[in-house]
């Protein structure tokens, strides 16, 4: 029986082995460990940064910023894109990427409205067959990824034109009053009830907005479900070889990026009262920007949902706090763009250290 | 003593073709492994190895041929389906994700729910038991010189990746294991601890598929040698009756062997 020691082959194999032992045994610098736990925990960086800029704003504007009052009119200015995030982060973490998100939301909002006033459906039943619109979109972008294996980017590409080109062939390019849903279906403005604690002014929305984000993070981490999503972003050959399924993942991701997205389109009426199929059409890259500010990776398969939260916010209190210091909206553009290449930094610096 | 014929095979494959564009991967390849034995299946870089078992598995689809297991024939169309039906494999890239935690990967489709209303309705994932079980298989091969069991795959070392994949499939696998290569990175002792593993799966009474370029674990291991050339099967060799530099010379077209089933 031959042993291994005889085998030039394999002492060069024991050397390298030895190479990599010593190697595990330095101590890690503090600049290591700094990558490491943001590897473990990617929310860290936005999370950091939004802290750090509240205090800023804080310090720079006192009560007028940092009082109850402004603290939460951000999350209601955030809300709309907080959700619509929701569901770009999930696709994103596939590795997948959705500029649908904008023209599903309003279409979906149309056909709410829509349904109420044109046929006379009752109002809930209304909201149901507006969510039923946005997942069928959702499903159509996740068939035509999935099935027929087209780029994300081309496909939402696509969809995105023509989920808006229907909305405004469909509405008639017509805006629905706010005074009419709240004499007629009152439930279509449900997420823009308002309810205050001290001085803090939250809707419907806005609770609606947080708890899915945090019932999302639940189960991106606590199901299998979620265990996939993440392992088919981030190399979907292996995740199918070790067995997920992964074009029904990947339906499924844009099927409840779609529903979402729907639930966006509720939250958008109620938050401007009328439904108006030119609402929103920016929704899509406000959404990347959050998902990429929040340090999820484009690249797929890293990042956690509340970094996307925590983007939105950022985004929302560089706006408020630039207009309150009566700074050119102009500066915020700047801004977020500062951050978006800085967040892609940091992600690519998390990356190369790891491997 | 005559190699093959008298008994029936667990796993065949016959007639399988597998192109891809031009290159012919699979030429009208046979294949037959036997209840309880360690067949090697060895033969040069790029000969249709991998795609052999990959047709085997589920994760290619065979253009023609047919696959049996236990005599029936089957048509896997995904790895899943060979996994429902008992098969495991590690492949040759390991089939992990990098970002995941060793346990993740370890129950990657197949994993754990709480007990009760948590795991029922809310499909929790039970995590205490997915690790507990994750460490007692690491354990169980000597790997522990991985520290965290919940450390992302991607902060191994390429062995302690290969050892997760191994126990992976040694810890799944009830009718066949498949194993691409198993040892191409580890370093000596590991080698050892996947080679006495593949033993002790053997004493399980589950037949085991080795690819593996080394000829010393090769004829250590293996009751037959099925010997891969040009997308088929050149010839099945006792090891105990042939020396590696026949395998080798029947490996490289060296040597052309007078049957296929050669014997004793
Ligand atoms: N996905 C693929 N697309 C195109 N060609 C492929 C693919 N997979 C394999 N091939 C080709 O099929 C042939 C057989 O490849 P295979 O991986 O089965 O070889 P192998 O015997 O496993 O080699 P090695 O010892 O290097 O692992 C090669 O010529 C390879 O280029
Ligand atoms: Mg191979």
């Amino acid at each position: 029986m031959p042993t291994d020691t005889d085998h030039y082959e394999t002492s060069v194999r024991e050397r390298r082995a030895e190479a990599v032992a010593e190697f595990a045994d330095h101590k890690p610098s503090p600049l290591q460990r700094v990558q490491h736990a943001l590897h473990v925990t990617p929310a860290l960086v936005p999370l950091i940064v939004l802290l750090a800029s509240i205090v800023v704003f804080g310090a720079l504007l006192g009560s007028r910023f940092f009082s109850p009052f402004a603290l939460t009119l951000i999350l209601q200015q955030v809300q709309i894109v907080g959700i619509v995030a929701a569901a770009q982060s999930l696709v994103i973490l596939t590795a997948g990427i959705d500029l649908s998100v904008g023209a599903i939301m309003v279409l979906s909002s149309v056909v709410m409205g829509q349904f109420t006033f044109r046929y006379g459906i009752p109002g809930p039943v209304a909201v149901a067959c507006g969510l039923a619109v946005g997942t069928a979109c959702g499903f159509l972008n996740g068939w035509l990824v999935a099935r027929m294996k087209l780029p994300p980017f081309i496909v939402t590409l696509g969809t995105w034109q023509i989920f808006l080109a229907t909305n405004y062939l469909y509405s008639a390019n017509e805006t629905i009053r706010a005074q009419d849903i709240e004499a007629t279906a009152p439930i279509l403005q449900f997420f823009g009830a308002k309810f205050s604690i001290g001085g803090a002014v939250f809707t419907v929305g806005v609770v609606f907005m947080i708890t899915l984000i945090l019932g999302l993070g639940w189960v991106l981490r606590h199901t299998a479900w979620g265990r996939h999503v993440y392992a088919l972003g981030d190399d979907a050959e292996a995740a199918q070889l070790s067995g997920v399924d992964v074009k029904r993942t990947l339906i499924s991701v844009y099927m409840l990026s779609g529903l979402i997205c729907a639930f966006a389109g509720w939250a958008l009426i109620g938050r401007i009262g009328s439904v108006s199929p030119t609402s929103g059409y920016d929704a899509n890259i406000e959404s990347i920007t959050a998902v990429v500010i929040g340090g999820i990776s484009l690249f797929g398969g890293r990042g956690s949902i509340m970094g996307s939260l925590f983007g939105a916010l950022i985004v929302g209190v560089f706006s408020l706090g630039l207009r309150l210091l009566g700074a050119d909206a102009q500066w915020t553009y700047f801004f977020i763009g500062v951050l978006i290449i800085a967040a892609v930094a940091v992600d690519q610096w998390i990356r190369k250290v790891s491997a | 003593m005559s190699i093959g014929q008298k008994r029936e095979p667990i796993l065949t494959g016959r007639n399988l073709v597998k192109r891809y564009g031009k290159v012919v991967a699979l030429d009208h390849c046979d294949f037959d492994l036997y209840p309880g034995e360690i067949l090697a299946v060895i033969g040069d870089n790029g000969a249709g190895k991998s795609t052999l078992i990959k047709a085997l598995s589920g994760a290619v689809i065979p253009d023609a041929g047919e696959v049996r297991l236990e005599g029936k024939p089957v048509h896997f169309t995904s790895p899943n389906d060979a996994r429902h039906a008992g098969i495991e494999t590690v492949y040759q890239t390991l089939a992990m994700s990098p970002a995941l935690s060793i346990t993740d990967n370890m129950f990657m489709g197949r994993e754990m729910r709480k007990p009760g209303f948590r795991g029922k309705w809310l499909r929790q994932l039970d995590r205490p038991a997915m690790e507990k079980f994750a460490r007692d298989k690491l354990n169980d091969l000597g790997l522990m010189t991985i520290q965290n069991i919940n450390q992302a795959v991607e902060t191994l070392s390429g062995g302690q990746r290969q050892g997760v994949a191994v126990a992976r499939a040694a810890a799944f696998g009830s009718r066949v294991i498949i194993l691409d290569e198993p040892t191409a990175a580890l370093g000596v002792k590991e080698s050892r601890r996947v080679l006495e593993l593949i033993l002790d799966v053997r004493s399980r009474g589950i037949p085991i598929i080795l690819i593996s370029h080394n000829m010393p674990h090769v004829f250590e291991l293996a009751d037959r040698v099925h010997v891969h050339r040009l997308g088929k099967r050149l010839c099945v060799i006792d090891p105990k009756n042939h020396s590696m530099s026949d395998a080798v010379a029947y490996m490289t077209g060296a040597k052309v062997p007078e049957t296929e089933f050669e014997t004793a």
